[in-house]
């Protein structure tokens, strides 16, 4: 037998690397090879100089008492919470007379938790609607005043928190069936309604919020007949309405774009004329497409508001500059303010975030395969 | 009178020609099969009759119903034809019992129970009963296109439209689905169906029709049309498919 055919065992290999528990996952999620080391390696650093730092500073030697003297002396090298618990009340509730604060309070939380009943898939029929008309009638007898007894406080004195829902929910609500109409018009067979439609979007999309409020507030009132006088808040809300309306119709249209067009021609085979068609088959499906566009659009409307301090109105963050501005001894400490703010909005945006995620795991059933 | 009744009828799509004066007529309870290389527009002539495509020249006539721009005479038409795509077409969004019940509920306003009763005996029909509640992504090509055609008898439909029914389809649920188009053939609708599917001609259909480039260029009983083609052109057409 020669030496080519005689059976050589090839040397046996070393055992595999552990990949699991604690050792095993550290290894193949941050130091699976050299630039991930030098990765994990450098933001650890990161992190072990800025986290005490910061915790230092927000909490260890923060005050959190509404006392100036012990701010001054902490001398921006911890936190004056301080600032928050003297101001809490002015920031959330605006130019709102101090002894009637009460009433903002419950109207914001009625209609938050309005928006939170309406989030809920059982509660999708049409009870919502006359719900939501109860609502914010309450809501407007509650803020406006002058029945039942509440002192009338006109819309000029609205302002923080509350402000920021009521424009953002009215804006979105205004919003989201236009948006819904002009993207349907875009794609009309019709060419004069494509054309207003599409007007309006570029005409709208072309100019910054800032001027839409600007005239909603200042030029629209010119242009009324005399004698009709629209409160400057509604002006303002369809202001926001228009502006959303806009953006929003372009992802609608691009959700009903991307359905197949089979669809519409098995709608209209079946007997479904053009609006059914649309509300049956094709929105259903284009929206839930379009979702996270659509949140994201939802989002930006929510912090938009705060562009409404141009024409006087002081919502959350114009509630802010409101509480502080004026105020020589807390001025100093508005970076604590502009914290707290930021965390009211972060709590909202992160909750409708939260909540799209669900809801397309939601609309999805039929379209996974399984 | 026929149920269906083409006249000169001309269509085009831009410049390019795709119906030149087509005449002919279906009897009620006639099973038509329409073949013809693709582009031919048999496609296009089924389209026609439930307005899915509109033409320009010619009369078409559909159950009495003279088919033009009218909203409602193509609103009366889509109730009597029903119509099955190649694609299927199911609404993914909707389960199977949902896909069906939507036109009855919502065009002929029936109550959702007594739609959801005749649903179920529709799917019974197309042997799929069982899958209900699922939803169209979730079932094989096959049952897609059975639910399809349930969804499109939920209408109780005078004329139903195959578009090329099982060209989606992988071959092993083709069967399936024209054991079911057979079945119905038996029950008295009248059905036009555009297909590849020669076996299922001959064994089906009363008359056969072959479109080349816009026209009908021979119409016979299977027999004929498949053991005594008359003109060149079909010739050559069963040549290359048989």
């Amino acid at each position: 037998m020669s030496e080519a055919h005689m059976f050589v065992a090839i040397p046996p290999r070393p055992a595999p690397r552990r990949i699991r528990g604690t050792a095993g996952w550290l290894r193949k999620n941050l130091f699976s090879d050299w630039p991930n080391s030098i990765a994990t390696i450098l933001l650890l650093m990161l992190f072990a100089w800025y986290v005490p730092q910061f915790v230092n500073w927000a909490v260890i030697s923060a005050v959190a008492r509404p006392d100036v003297e012990a701010c001054r002396a902490a001398a921006h090298a911890g936190a004056c919470w301080g600032v928050v618990a003297e101001k809490y009340r002015i920031i959330l509730f605006g130019r709102y007379p101090y002894a009637q604060q009460w009433r903002p309070l419950v109207a914001v939380l009625l209609l938050l938790s309005l928006v939170g009943l309406s989030t809920l898939p059982r509660m999708w029929r049409w009870t919502l609607l006359p719900l939501w008309l109860l609502g914010m009638t309450v809501f407007v007898a509650l803020m406006g005043g002058g029945i039942a007894g509440l002192v009338p406080v006109p819309t000029s004195l609205w302002g923080g928190l509350p402000l920021t829902v009521l424009l953002s929910v009215g804006g979105m609500t205004l919003a989201f069936p236009l948006a819904i109409l002009v993207a349907m018009g875009r794609r009309s067979a019709l060419p004069v309604v494509r054309t207003l439609c599409t007007l309006y979007v570029e005409l709208i999309r072309g100019v910054p919020l800032i001027s839409v409020l600007f005239m909603a507030s200042f030029m629209l009132p010119l242009f009324l007949p005399q004698g009709v006088k629209l409160d400057v808040l509604i002006r303002v809300l369809v202001g926001i309405g228009l502006f959303t309306a806009a953006y929003m119709a372009e992802i609608v249209r691009g959700g009903l774009q991307a359905v197949p067009r089979g669809q519409a021609e098995a709608a209209r085979a079946l007997g479904l004329g053009y609006w059914k068609t649309h509300a049956l088959v094709l929105l259903p499906q284009a929206l839930q497409a379009v979702l996270p566009s659509l949140v994201n659009s939802f989002i930006g409307t929510f912090k938009d508001c705060s562009l409404v301090t141009i024409v006087s109105l002081y919502e959350l963050t114009g509630a802010l500059s409101l509480a502080l501005g004026g105020d020589v001894v807390w001025r100093p400490f508005f970076l604590e303010g502009y914290f707290f703010v930021a965390f009211i909005y972060w709590i909202f945006c992160f909750g409708m975030s939260r909540y799209s995620v669900r809801l397309e795991h939601r609309l999805a059933r039929g379209l996974r395969r399984n | 009178m026929s149920i269906i009744e083409f006249d000169k009828v001309n269509k085009w799509f831009g410049q390019h020609h795709v119906l030149r004066d087509i005449s002919m007529q279906v009897e009620a309870g006639e099973q038509v099969v329409i073949c013809g290389p693709s582009g031919s527009g048999k496609s296009t002539l089924i389209r026609l009759v439930n307005r899915l495509e509109s033409h320009e020249e010619g009369q078409l006539t559909v159950d009495g119903i003279v088919i033009d721009d009218n909203a409602k005479s193509i609103e009366a038409v889509r109730r009597k034809v029903g119509m099955v795509f190649q694609q299927f077409n199911l609404f993914p969004h909707l389960s199977v019992l949902e896909n069906l019940t939507l036109a009855p509920v919502w065009v002929n306003g029936i109550a959702q129970k007594e739609a959801e009763a005749q649903a179920m005996q529709q799917l019974e029909r197309v042997h799929i009963a069982e899958q209900a509640h699922k939803y169209p992504l979730q079932l094989s090509g096959g049952q897609q296109q059975r639910v399809a055609i349930a969804r499109a008898l939920c209408l109780a439909p005078r004329i139903l439209l195959f578009d090329e029914p099982t060209s989606a389809l992988d071959p092993e649920m083709i069967k399936e689905v024209l054991d079911v188009i057979a079945e119905l053939a038996t029950q008295g609708i009248t059905i036009l169906c555009v297909t590849h599917e020669m076996g299922f001609a001959r064994s089906v259909a009363d008359r056969v029709i072959f479109m080349d480039e816009g026209q009908i260029v021979e119409q016979a009983a299977p027999e004929a049309f498949f053991d005594n083609p008359q003109s060149p052109r079909l010739k050559e057409f069963l040549s290359k498919i048989l």
